[in-house]
């Protein structure tokens, strides 16, 4: 057989090709003809699975809205914040203290703790902080713009029930708590939340509590502020006043317009955030289902409405069922994304009637520069007509 | 019976005989089983459980460390700037800067012109004791607690007041001779101690009719 010069040529490229194929596409094996892994102890996620948590410094991380799908925050997955390093803390050794205005001072141990009858809750927390959009970066996620917030199922002891079995004076106002990191952290809390539905959770989603959450038992205040829940709790005082800690007077107080700071503003306002299409992903034309999370620290989620035309026209999102009290809501709107340029907006509106507020009627409120706690203003994800997806950035001016 | 009756029976029972065979029955294993107490005559919660025990007055005095805006807490001992500048050199100026103006972390240094309060508007400034804090007590309490942070609890009482007094004169809220004890230290007046006020959203109440 001759073979022509032409013959080897077109040859070589054909190998060439080939071999650029089979390197581009990892043969997938077929999966039907081949064993599978046996059991094992610990579950682990897929190995094509990199979620992670972003770090903000040494002191938090958010977690990675943009790769959950649901309303429960996988455990190591939920956000961080801590002001004295996560404590490794010996469940056996630990305790707690309640003393103060109180009939008799008690110590319980973890598993005193774990003796009174409990109750499980599926509640958010949200670090008061949790606003990343002051910024001209448009390539922002979801994680960045507002990734200090999850959602747990929570387990542990209502604090009235401790606080009955300590005798606690009804002339009792306020409790300091107090945490066993390096901060000793301390907030004061009024006595009333007790009543209404703190409790001392032990465990988050089923299992023991994370170390960065609190690890043995930490307190849990539906609705509040994050920096209140104090985590790794050793200490209960009971008092007839606040304790003005520094987090409290000197950190966690929000500058008003007027010349004033309000102090104690322990409840988080309802706030959205769409979690898809948002950056970094690239659309493609045709349907799409808008969808984010919403919550309120007044109660239960009542509406979510979704904008298409940035902020023009608004219509109301289906909501996730169960809609629960102080947890996260998931809410999802069909959209036909026809191509060209867009914004998409959410806006909660929670059972009280409160509607999340636009960035200029948070900065009348609360000034130009108030923006560092309770910032939650309707924030935009624009859509660009090559189906690339940034943060709307806006000028806080 | 009719015959009509006779056929509609026996069609009747083919049926029953068909379910049965067909394995629809349910068959109730727990049909015998007695039935539960109705949840209302369930115990009720004691008025204490007896769960956790006495704390002894050793225990709460190791861990009760809080200092109150009325002093109450404070312990004995005293402290002057004097006393306090060496300590500040050696264990706080490498975060907050030699005159605790300069950082890199917390500024605490620092009034403004008037005791004015511009912290809405203008997020340059740093919100130091003398600006902002409205209680000098809680610069004793906090500085005990969790400072230095690699240290932190390491100080003695009497170093804690220097530290203190060191803080409160840099910032001219006291003269420089001044002893900062538990007597004098909730008397000192703060500049922004009458800008806080409470949180007017309060606790918000489902409207009516849901």
């Amino acid at each position: 057989m001759k073979v022509s010069r032409r013959d080897l040529l077109a040859g070589a490229a054909g190998v060439v090709a080939l071999g650029t194929t089979s390197a581009m596409q990892a043969p997938t094996p077929d999966t039907t003809k081949v064993r599978g892994k046996p059991s094992r102890a610990l579950g682990q996620r897929a190995a094509t699975e990199k979620i992670q948590r972003q770090a903000r410094g040494v002191n938090s991380s958010g977690t990675p809205h943009q790769d959950l799908y649901g309303t429960i925050t996988p455990s190591d997955l939920h956000f961080e914040r801590h002001h004295g390093g996560v404590p490794e803390i010996d469940p056996r050794s630990y305790s707690l203290l309640i003393h103060g205005m109180v009939e008799h001072p008690m110590v319980f141990s973890l598993a005193d703790l774990k003796r009174f009858p409990a109750v499980s809750r599926v509640h958010f927390l949200e670090c008061s902080g949790n606003f990343g959009g002051r910024t001209a970066n448009v390539e922002l996620t979801p994680q960045q713009l507002a990734g200090l917030t999850s959602t747990s199922e929570w387990t542990g002891v209502p604090l009235a029930t401790l606080f009955r079995e300590v005798g606690a004076s009804p002339k009792a106002t306020w409790f300091l708590a107090e945490g066993q990191d390096a901060a000793v952290m301390t907030r004061s809390i009024p006595v009333a939340k007790a009543y209404d539905d703190a409790m001392i959770a032990y465990g988050q989603n089923g299992e023991a509590i994370r170390p960065e959450q609190g690890y043995p038992a930490r307190l849990l205040l539906p609705g509040w502020e994050g920096n209140s829940n104090v985590k790794w709790l050793r200490r209960i005082e009971l008092s007839d006043r606040p304790f003005m800690t520094r987090e409290e007077t000197s950190k966690y107080t929000d500058p008003m317009a007027d010349g004033t700071a309000r102090i104690f503003s322990f409840l988080m306002d309802a706030r959205s955030l769409i979690t898809y299409p948002a950056y970094p992903v690239t659309l493609t034309r045709g349907w799409v289902e808008i969808n984010g999370i919403a919550w309120t620290g007044s109660g239960k989620i009542e509406r979510v409405d979704v904008s298409t035309d940035g902020g023009a026209t608004w219509t109301a999102a289906r909501l996730q069922e169960p809609v629960l009290p102080k947890a996260h809501t998931r809410f999802r709107h069909l959209w036909k994304w026809a191509g060209g340029e867009a914004v998409i907006m959410s806006r909660a509106v929670d059972e009280t009637g409160y509607s999340q507020p636009t960035k200029d009627a948070l900065i009348a409120q609360r000034g130009i520069s108030s923006v560092g706690y309770h910032t939650n203003p309707i924030t935009g994800w624009l859509i660009r007509s090559d189906g690339t997806v940034v943060y709307r950035a806006e000028p806080w001016s | 019976m009719t015959i009509r009756d006779f056929v509609r029976s026996a069609a009747l029972c083919i049926v029953g005989v068909t379910l049965a065979a067909g394995g629809r029955a349910v068959v109730r294993l727990d049909a015998q089983a007695k039935p539960a107490t109705p949840s209302k005559s369930a115990p009720q919660p004691p008025a204490t459980f007896g769960i956790g025990r006495p704390a002894t007055p050793a225990e709460i005095a190791a861990w009760d460390i809080d200092v109150g805006p009325d002093g109450a807490g404070l312990p004995p001992g005293r402290g002057t700037a004097a006393e306090g500048a060496p300590i500040f050199a050696s264990h706080c100026a490498s975060c907050h800067g030699k005159t605790g103006k300069e950082g890199p972390n917390d500024v605490l240094v620092g009034r403004l012109p008037g005791d004015g309060f511009p912290f809405a508007q203008d997020a340059r400034t740093p919100k130091t004791i003398g600006s902002y804090w409205p209680y000098a007590t809680t610069v004793f309490d906090y500085i005990r607690r969790a400072m230095p942070p690699d240290t932190p609890g390491s100080l003695k009482d009497g170093d804690v007041y220097s530290l203190v007094a060191y803080l409160l004169v840099l910032n001219e809220l006291v003269p420089a001779d001044t002893v900062i004890d538990a007597a004098s230290l909730p008397k000192v007046k703060m500049p922004a101690h009458d800008r806080f006020v409470p949180d007017e959203r309060g606790a918000p109440k489902p409207r009516k009719g849901r």
